[in-house]
């Protein structure tokens, strides 16, 4: 009989109760999302709107020597077109608040348009206004670009190379002791992390596994493709309307490209169709723009698929190298990681995060991890879910892995006894706070997957594997403004994008704190004029941070409300005590809605507000277990049951958290199996259509049987921790793992693709 | 009598959501593109245009079929059901009702593909078994939920629906 | 998409016509899964579509006199797998019908249109050529049948000429104790191109192979009817060995190439593989059972 995970299993290491946290109404925004009226990007058609489209490059690493517009501007319902001139000079400016603030503005401002050089197959040339998108598809074919074509450098392996061809001719490398290299190369950046004596570590080790590990690039996959409609009013107000992770980084992001007043930029986050990632950072905001302050109109761009394939940001392919020395009895003396990640056309791959990734799930004395960030002719790489900790701990979990295979020591003992937790160090941060490693992995032992013989079948390879997996998290900045209604309903503006039920999430919180239903809430996702300053819909920090903002505004607006009472009762505000959502002192009790009408009556209507920057996020830990079937004669991996375990810190709303661990491991699985992009030795990318860039289908996969851990999070007065990325790390392991039981053959690549698999039989045969 | 050839702008007479409708659009256009750019019905989305994600899922002359597939002129004389028309005045349809409670969407664009096929589905076979679900779905991509409680909600549906056929 | 021209004839006459009168520039649209996709990413350019949805005869899907079947080349997939006379009788080609696309897509898309799209990977193709399958040409110059094994002529080309459409496929009637089966490998459950499709039909008298024919998708430019691998099988037991020895003529009649879809060294293996596979599904259904191996 199959695990019911309509409702999955919650295991909590605390004793608190809640009224409205880990309850499972239905969400705010739901009504709208299944009758289709929830407006999306796409949705929005404005008066008067033309229709944009982008020239790109056909040439992975080319000069541009001419761009002739002319013949696309003489077509019949052409308005306008652009180039990179249309951009001001970036200089020596640095990118502001955002994404990734601090790099250097040319390059940003390059990969919205190329200046005098594409640098990968994909890239953006020009850009065209028409009366309608065909019109505009058309006149893109009447740009007339002469290019001097480049050889291409596809690998970091390659790009490494001291005889590469250099693809940006100024890029000297920041090393990791603070100096720059005098000789410009592909090799943005050096980082380096080292903790304790590794050689000392190494040397004490019975054995030492030393392994190396490819990857292919990957996209999020999101299945809303990229958008944006903007009207540039002639005393310079810039509306933009789009479906971003984050609309105040879109505005910092237009300000700083356009060299134009944050102030007459405004931003309207539209409904976001995943993101994951992907949509961090601007595309098509700056060209509508500077579109329709050309042609007066507002202008509507929408990417189709294989724009968006080929052209936005996709997550790094690359190398990590994993050495880890352990004595006889299973104890990790040292640990060597060595990471170098695709950055794409442009300097900034997320290869730190997976250095800082790599060894997390365990305390080891020694350790020591280099990381490279690669320029190569690929699109700019971006985030995707656990950005980079993907990439490492498939190496570091499947040499866990083989390590236990080689010593016959259980995998999860190896994993328990030498887990980190409260205290040890982490790469590059604080000692851990609080966390759950131990409890999922003590979880996964006692899970009903675990715990069920795997089932063999006459003729078929099977395996069952296991892996840990931990992402930081991350704080950044949250606003939340709440208006109290006269009838004690509550509408909190909030300004993170919701892609996954977050309205509800952070409504939950505020609902808690203030003591009313969380159907009294209405939360909005607000405006950039309309709400503070909030970072993006990203590094599992919307539950966390925002809803940290939720319960501060929360208390703010309930010690309002204790005033406005303690001058209506005429009692000390301190003598009024709050439980249950009601206000009680001196006899005088009222709900919160009655408190509502009665300082509505006195023309006092609160207004709770906060905004925050928590820094403790407490970091999440997951472990998978995988069950496959391997077909021996196609190398085709099927999997069989699967079972996801979390430490959720406290799960503020139970279904969305099991959808989170749920949905990332499909894209794991995905990532595993299947999804990666596929390039010719020109540096063409072959497969951009989600015909041929695999994604996952219900058929593929079985249902996931989740787990909640409940260790809650100290940084956080719910105990919340992000719960949106971790999921998708370590599922690759986990098959990886899996694969090698059913098979005995280890897999160094990702994907594990039939060939690759099918191949590395034949090779074991 | 030799057929017409048509070109420029076509004037198409169609059925929408059982309403009789008019509309003018170029042969190139879509289906899809005539309802969400021309007839504001923006439910069914643009994921791939190419036939692999289902996010443009419409009923037309009560078969399955990707709006992204189908050129405008072809509607003509045809009867369109689309996600607008799913639920009724009295209130959501079963599907939409059960996608809600058991939290089968996360960021939505797909939702509406996914209930207008999995609408057709139980209409063709009321009493589906999980498989059969999965492989009626499989041409609806989504990637945020991993599937699961979506299949979930379709089976719960039609036991909702056989419940009160 | 570039502007097109769109016509909607009733008759074979006026197709021909339109056909006739733009050559190269039209082309017939029946589900449009294929042609319309194409047009709009540019892979062809073609200025007039011709619908064949309103013509009766392309539309038909009926059973003959003499017990063949006529299969209207705009007919669209969904229809033969709710045919159970159809579905009973050519089980491989219900086999890919079942597999194009998605379901919706399988709404709209036809074999005749997987046949003149002309992929070396289309799915319906080696299921009608194990059922011999025959095509039904209308053209300027009249009307003319070629067999399907002889109608792709290079990747995306066939034979039909300016002006020609495909009418209809004619299916013999299968003999009684046959069987057949498509499958093909692909790295998804669905949704996917083949990497290798293979389709074999078997005729057994008891234990004893009497007819047999084997065809390969997605390992040459064409499909490929593998003539050899059916006629080695005649006389043989339907039984494992015999199998092999006809997969391994598969394998060697395989001319595969590296794409982003597949490899040479893994589409041999496959060949191999799915023409086994192929062999035990036809086996299964002319003993009145069905395949075990997958869809």
């Amino acid at each position: 009989m199959a695990v019911d995970t309509r409702v999955g299993q919650t295991i909590k290491h605390h004793d608190e109760e809640y009224k409205v946290i880990g309850t499972r109404p239905i969400r705010h925004d739901g009504l709208e999302k299944v009758t289709g009226e929830a407006r999306y990007g796409s949705d929005i058609n404005l008066p008067g709107q033309l229709h944009g489209k982008v020239l790109r490059s056909p040439h992975a690493h080319a000069r541009i020597v001419s761009i002739d517009t002319s013949r696309a501007e003489a077509l019949d319902g052409v308005r306008a077109v652009i180039t990179s001139a249309a951009f001001p000079d970036p200089g020596d400016k640095l990118t502001g608040g955002g994404e990734a603030p601090g790099l250097p503005l040319k390059f940003k401002s390059a990969n919205m348009l190329a200046r005098g050089k594409v640098h990968y197959h994909g890239h953006a040339i020009a850009a065209v206004a028409a009366a309608n998108p065909h019109v505009a598809a058309e006149a893109l074919k009447l740009i007339d670009v002469e290019y001097e074509v480049l050889d291409p450098v596809l690998e970091v392996w390659d790009a490494m190379k001291p005889d590469a061809p250099v693809i940006i001719e100024d890029l000297y490398t920041a090393k990791a002791d603070g100096t720059t290299a005098e000789e410009p190369s592909n090799v943005a950046a050096e980082m380096l992390y080292e903790v304790g004596d590794v050689d000392a570590g190494f040397a004490e080790a019975d054995l030492v596994v030393d392994r190396e590990f490819t990857f292919g690039v990957v996209h999020q996959g999101y299945i809303e493709t990229h958008n944006a409609t903007a009207h540039w009013l002639k005393d310079g107000h810039l509306h933009v309307w789009c479906s971003s992770q984050g609309a105040f980084t879109i505005r910092q992001e237009l300000a700083d490209l356009l060299d134009h007043p944050i102030t007459k930029i405004h931003v309207v986050p539209m409904e976001i169709g995943g993101g994951f990632g992907g949509k961090t950072t601007a595309y098509l905001e700056p060209l509508a723009a500077l579109l329709s302050r050309q042609t007066g109109h507002p202008i509507k761009m929408a990417m189709d698929r294989a724009d968006v394939l080929k052209a936005t940001g996709p997550t790094p392919g690359g190398y990590v190298r994993v050495k880890l020395g352990v004595t006889n009895d299973g104890m990790i003396t040292a640990g060597y990681a060595n990471l170098a990640f695709d950055a794409g056309g442009y300097p900034g791959s997320v290869v730190g995060a997976g250095c800082r990734c790599v060894f997390a799930p365990y305390n080891m004395p020694n350790a020591k991890v280099e990381g490279f960030d690669v320029v190569v002719n690929k699109p700019k790489t971006h985030a995707y879910r656990a950005p980079g900790a993907t990439h490492a701990e498939f190496a570091s979990e499947t040499v866990v892995d083989e390590i236990c295979r080689t010593l016959d020591i259980d995998p999860v003992e190896f994993r328990l006894q030498n887990s980190a937790k409260e205290g040890d160090w982490q790469l590059a941060m604080p000692p851990y706070p609080r966390i759950g490693h131990i409890e999922c992995m003590e979880a996964a032992r006692d899970s009903a997957q675990w715990q069920t013989p795997l089932e063999t079948a006459p003729g078929k390879k099977r395996g069952r594997g296991i892996a840990s997996g931990f992402w930081f998290n991350i704080g950044f900045t949250s606003s939340v403004t709440a208006k109290l209604n006269s009838d004690g309903s509550v509408t909190l503006l909030e300004g993170s994008t919701d892609i996954g039920g977050t309205r509800t999430s952070i409504a939950m919180q505020f609902a808690e704190t203030l003591g009313i239903p969380v159907e009294d809430v209405d939360p909005i996702v607000a405006d950039t004029d309309s709400v503070g300053q909030t970072d993006v819909t990203g590094g599992s920090r919307v539950t966390f941070a925002t809803g940290l903002a939720a319960h501060n505004a929360a208390n703010d607006m309930k010690d309002q409300i204790v005033e406005g009472l303690a001058d209506l009762w005429d009692v000390a505000a301190d003598s009024i005590t709050h439980a249950d959502g009601t206000f009680s002192a001196n006899g005088n009790s009222a709900t919160v809605g009655e408190a509502a009408g009665l300082l509505e009556e006195e023309g006092v209507f609160p207004i709770g507000k906060n905004t925050v920057t928590p820094t403790r996020e407490g970091g999440a830990f997951a472990v998978h277990i995988a069950d496959v079937e391997v077909d021996d004669e196609t190398g085709k991996v099927e999997v069989l049951r699967y079972t996801a375990v979390q430490d959720a810190g406290v799960a503020i709303y139970p279904p969305y958290v099991e959808g989170q661990m749920q949905g990332g491991v499909v894209q794991g699985v995905g990532w595993a199996l299947n999804e990666e992009y596929v390039y010719d030795d020109d540096g063409h990318l072959l497969n951009a259509s989600l015909l041929d860039y695999r994604m996952p289908t219900a058929l593929d996969v079985p249902n996931i049987e989740t787990i909640i851990v409940e260790v809650p999070n100290p940084g956080h007065p719910y105990g919340v921790r992000g719960v949106g990325e971790v999921p998708i790390v370590p599922p690759p392991a986990a098959m990886a793992n899996a694969i090698h039981d059913a098979t005995g053959v280890r897999m160094s690549h990702l994907p594990m693709s039939p060939a690759r698999v099918q191949a590395a039989l034949a090779a074991e045969a | 009598m030799a057929t017409e050839i048509q070109s420029g702008k076509v004037h198409v007479q169609t059925t929408i959501n059982g309403e009789s409708v008019d509309f003018l659009a170029e042969p190139r256009e879509s289906l899809l593109e005539v309802l969400r750019d021309n007839l504001g019905l923006t439910g069914a989305k643009e994921g791939c245009n190419n036939g692999n994600c289902g996010a443009c899922n419409v009923v037309m002359d009560g078969v399955l079929v990707n709006s992204c597939c189908v050129l405008s002129v072809e509607a003509a004389g045809a009867s369109i059901e689309t996600i607008e028309g799913v639920a009724s005045p009295e209130g959501l349809h079963p599907l939409q009702q059960s996608f809600l409670e058991n939290a089968a969407l996360q960021c939505g664009v797909c939702t509406p593909g996914f209930i207008v096929a999995a609408k057709a589905l139980l209409e063709e076979n009321p009493n589906p078994t999980e498989y059969e679900v999965r492989w009626w779905l499989a041409g609806n991509l989504c990637r945020c939920t991993g599937y699961d409680k979506i299949v979930r909600a379709v089976l719960d549906a039609a036991e909702r629906m056989r419940a009160e056929a | 998409m570039r502007a097109i021209q769109y016509a909607a004839p009733s008759t074979v006459e006026d197709a021909v016509a339109i056909l006739a009168e733009h050559g190269s520039d039209a082309r017939m649209l029946a589900g449009g899964t294929d042609l319309i996709v194409q047009v709009r990413e540019d892979a062809r350019d073609t200025g007039v579509f011709v619908d064949a949805k309103q013509i009766p005869e392309l539309m038909e899907l009926s059973v003959n006199a003499d017990g063949s079947t006529t299969l209207g080349a705009a007919v669209p997939c969904y229809r033969l797998y709710n045919d159970a006379q159809f579905t009973a009788s050519y089980p491989a080609v219900v086999d890919a019908a079942r597999i194009i696309g998605s379901t919706g897509i399988q709404g709209r898309a036809s074999v005749g249109g997987n046949l003149c799209n002309s992929g070396p990977a289309g799915d319906t193709i080696p299921p009608l050529i194990v059922h011999s399958a025959v095509c039904n040409i209308a053209g300027p110059d009249g009307a003319r049948t070629v067999a399907v094994e002889d109608f792709c002529t290079a990747p995306g080309r066939n034979v039909l000429a300016d002006g020609e459409l495909l009418v209809s496929l004619t299916l013999p009637k299968p003999p009684a104790g046959s069987g057949s089966h498509y499958l093909r490998f692909i790295p998804r459950n669905e949704m996917d191109i083949a990497v290798v499709g293979a389709g074999a039909s078997l005729e057994l008298d008891g234990d004893s192979i009497t007819a047999a024919r084997v065809s390969l998708g997605a390992v040459a430019p064409t499909p490929l009817f593998v003539q050899a691998a059916g006629d080695a099988l005649i006389g043989l037991t339907a039984d494992e060995d015999s199998f092999a020895v006809a997969a391994d003529i598969a394998r060697d009649a395989a001319s595969p190439i590296d794409d982003m879809r597949g490899t040479i060294a893994h589409r041999k293996q496959l060949s191999y593989v799915l023409t086994q596979r192929a062999l035990r599904g036809a086996r299964a259904r002319a003993q009145g059972g069905s395949p075990t191996n997958g869809h």
